[in-house]
């Protein structure tokens, strides 16, 4: 198994640096692995995963990605609730790169 | 992560490229841990005797698939399918020329299973099972998708993927699993779908599309969930619940079945159409993932069923289904649930039915009506997928599963343009992430593979200025909208055919 350190603390993770227990999440976490992706997490981020932790928490499950840009359009405006403002935060997918930094599993599938 | 990689250059002559052995042999999947394996009732992880039980299960596969055998014994290296595959025109790489590839099992049939191969091995090119053989076979049994174009091809016939799948059984057997794919598997067993999407999650994102669409279309369209006794059940890539462009595309379904007035049904049981039990060559796998389908069906009381976009799902279903759960007909006559089933369903229809069946039966009945010019800012092209083209058919005439998606197209959208014949239909090329190999791990792979996919693109975009690829796989719309930034290609290109429907269809007032 692999791991991070962050704070002289080490986390277990999976291959691609997934969290293995969510529980261990934390803010600190999420901008070492934000770093690691070469993100420089701003608040416009934080909205996102902040979002994406409310929705796991209700649902245990990463939201869809038409579900999340409806909620960031609602709460920043429509012109942010599209998959482009998405991507221009987390190049590398939403879906994935927004998880991992929010500390929760990857979503698998045909996705 | 994705900035080390990069795409392939075209190739000014697409003839056979040169040789880079060895390019491939880092490009490996992740391997299962014991808690992925052993939820599907593997191996946890490598056992030690796992010569003599691959061999075993070698041995019990050639029993038990007399087709394996045949293709392990007819392949004469000509040579017609080397130059035919997907991974070996992107990567170089000799091993993965389809003889080649298979030869890394071949060999070791020979030396084991047959009378030259025990006496003379040298003389006949078999080979010992070592570690290395072994090792051999993970990496580039996992750089296989699966696709079947080199069968095309073959002279013998000789089905590739089944040798393909055939090693990843006796890999799994052996505690040797690959990741992606057991996870998924796991994960259907576990939570009912590839994704992992629960009944609420899902639930949840139904309504939230049934607002979309009201907003959008002023129009009440529902996405119905566990209805008993709706007319037709749905399945469905989960990726049609979560990602895009794949949910564009069942909006377009839930307008169709609205606009015909059908009754149907998703189901939180089998809200997963796809089967990655096929990738890994495993019969129960396939059997019991393929049988949440037929329970929720009798426990939902519906009349027909219906199979959204996706390729391999239309695979297992059209070609598999009948004799693993008795949806269609064939199944085991003492199989009471199967009976069960046979007499449920209603066989004025088609059982299983694609859902671009039913789409296009209902245009030719004049049940549908759009409004072209709401495409006309695409010019489109289709990319046909593998499962679909050379694993089953659609209609009742061959190559309905070519026309069918195209005639749907064509009566919805006024601008549509064909790729190269030489790659398209039967010869149609893999999207470069089908047969278990959508992983990021794998990307490498991914782009290089779909190589010459994006050679014909750039030439109908260039000749045609298209601007829009239609599919109907999920694996397809997935792998593409991933790989095509690295080509230069705006993501958007890539899209569902029930996507352009969903764009085209009159709701409401015809």
């Amino acid at each position: 198994m692999s791991s991070i350190e962050v704070d002289g603390k080490n986390y277990e993770t999976d291959e691609e640096g997934y969290l293995t227990n969510l529980t261990d999440w934390n803010k600190e976490i999420a901008n070492y692995i934000a770093q690691v992706e070469n993100i420089n997490m701003t608040e416009q981020h934080w909205e996102v995963i902040n979002f994406l932790r409310e929705y796991f928490e209700e649902y245990q499950i990463a939201p869809a990605v038409r579900v999340l840009t409806k909620a960031i359009g609602k709460k920043l405006g429509a012109d942010k609730g599209n998959s482009e403002y998405l991507y221009s935060l987390f190049p590398y997918g939403p879906g994935k790169q927004a998880c991992k930094i929010a500390g929760l599993p990857k979503p698998t599938g045909c996705v | 992560m994705s900035a080390t990689i990069t795409a392939p250059a075209y190739r000014i002559i697409p003839i056979i490229p040169a040789l880079k052995p060895g390019a491939m042999e880092d490009s490996k999947s992740f391997v299962a841990n014991d808690k992925i394996q052993e939820a599907l009732g593997f191996p946890g992880q490598l056992v030690d005797d796992w010569h003599d039980r691959a061999l075993a299960r070698m041995g019990e596969l050639l029993g038990k698939y007399r087709s394996l055998k045949v293709f392990l014994d007819a392949c004469v290296h000509c040579g017609a399918c080397s130059d035919k595959c997907h991974y070996f025109i992107g990567t170089q790489d000799p091993k993965n020329m389809p003889v080649a590839r298979q030869d890394l099992l071949r060999s070791v049939y020979r030396r084991y299973f047959t009378l030259p191969g025990k006496f003379f091995p040298k003389l006949v090119g078999a080979r010992d099972l070592t570690r290395e053989v072994l090792d051999e076979w993970y990496t580039y049994f996992y750089q296989c998708s699966e696709c079947r174009r080199c069968s095309v091809f073959c002279p013998y016939g000789i089905d590739t993927a089944e040798v393909t799948m055939a090693a990843r059984e006796i890999l799994d057997s052996v505690g040797y699993g690959q990741k992606y794919s057991n996870e998924i598997i796991g994960k259907v067993h576990r939570v009912g779908n590839n994704l992992g999407l629960p009944g609420p999650a899902l639930l949840d994102t139904l309504e939230g599309l049934e607002e979309d669409v009201k907003e959008a279309t002023g129009i009440d369209v529902r996405f119905p969930l566990d209805v008993k006794g709706a007319e037709v059940l749905l399945v469905t890539p989960s990726a049609d619940f979560f990602a895009e462009p794949h949910i564009d595309s069942l909006i377009g379904y839930a307008k169709v079945f609205h606009a015909t007035g059908t009754s149907w049904t998703l189901s939180s049981k089998a809200s997963e159409a796809g089967n990655f039990g096929m990738f890994i060559g495993n019969y129960d796998q396939l059997r019991k993932i393929a049988m949440r389908i037929r329970e929720a069906a009798l426990e939902l009381g519906v009349k027909r069923i219906v199979v959204g976009e996706c390729g391999h799902a239309w695979r297992v279903a059209y070609s598999f289904w009948n004799t693993l759960t008795g949806v269609g007909d064939g199944a085991d006559a003492n199989d009471k649930f199967a009976m069960m089933l046979q007499k449920q369903l209603d066989h004025r229809y088609k059982q299983p039915l694609h859902i671009c069946e039913f789409t296009w039966d209902m245009i030719e009945q004049g049940a549908l009506s759009f409004d072209k010019e709401a495409n006309d800012k695409h010019i489109i092209t289709f990319h046909d997928s593998c499962n679909v083209a050379r694993g089953s058919r659609m209609g009742d005439y061959p190559g309905g599963q070519f026309e069918i998606p195209r005639n749907i197209i064509k009566a919805v959208a006024n601008n549509y343009v064909e790729m190269p014949l030489s790659t398209t239909r039967e010869q149609t090329f893999c999207c470069g992430g089908g047969g278990g190999l959508l992983t990021d791990d794998l990307l490498d792979l991914r782009v290089k593979g779909a190589l010459p996919r994006m050679e014909v693109l750039q030439q109908v975009v260039d000749e045609h200025g298209v601007n829009f690829m239609a599919t109907i796989c999920a694996i397809c719309k997935a792998q593409f909208t991933k790989i095509m930034p690295i080509y230069g290609f705006d993501r958007r290109m890539i899209g569902g055919v029930h996507q352009l429907v969903s764009n085209a269809i009159r709701l409401g007032n015809k």
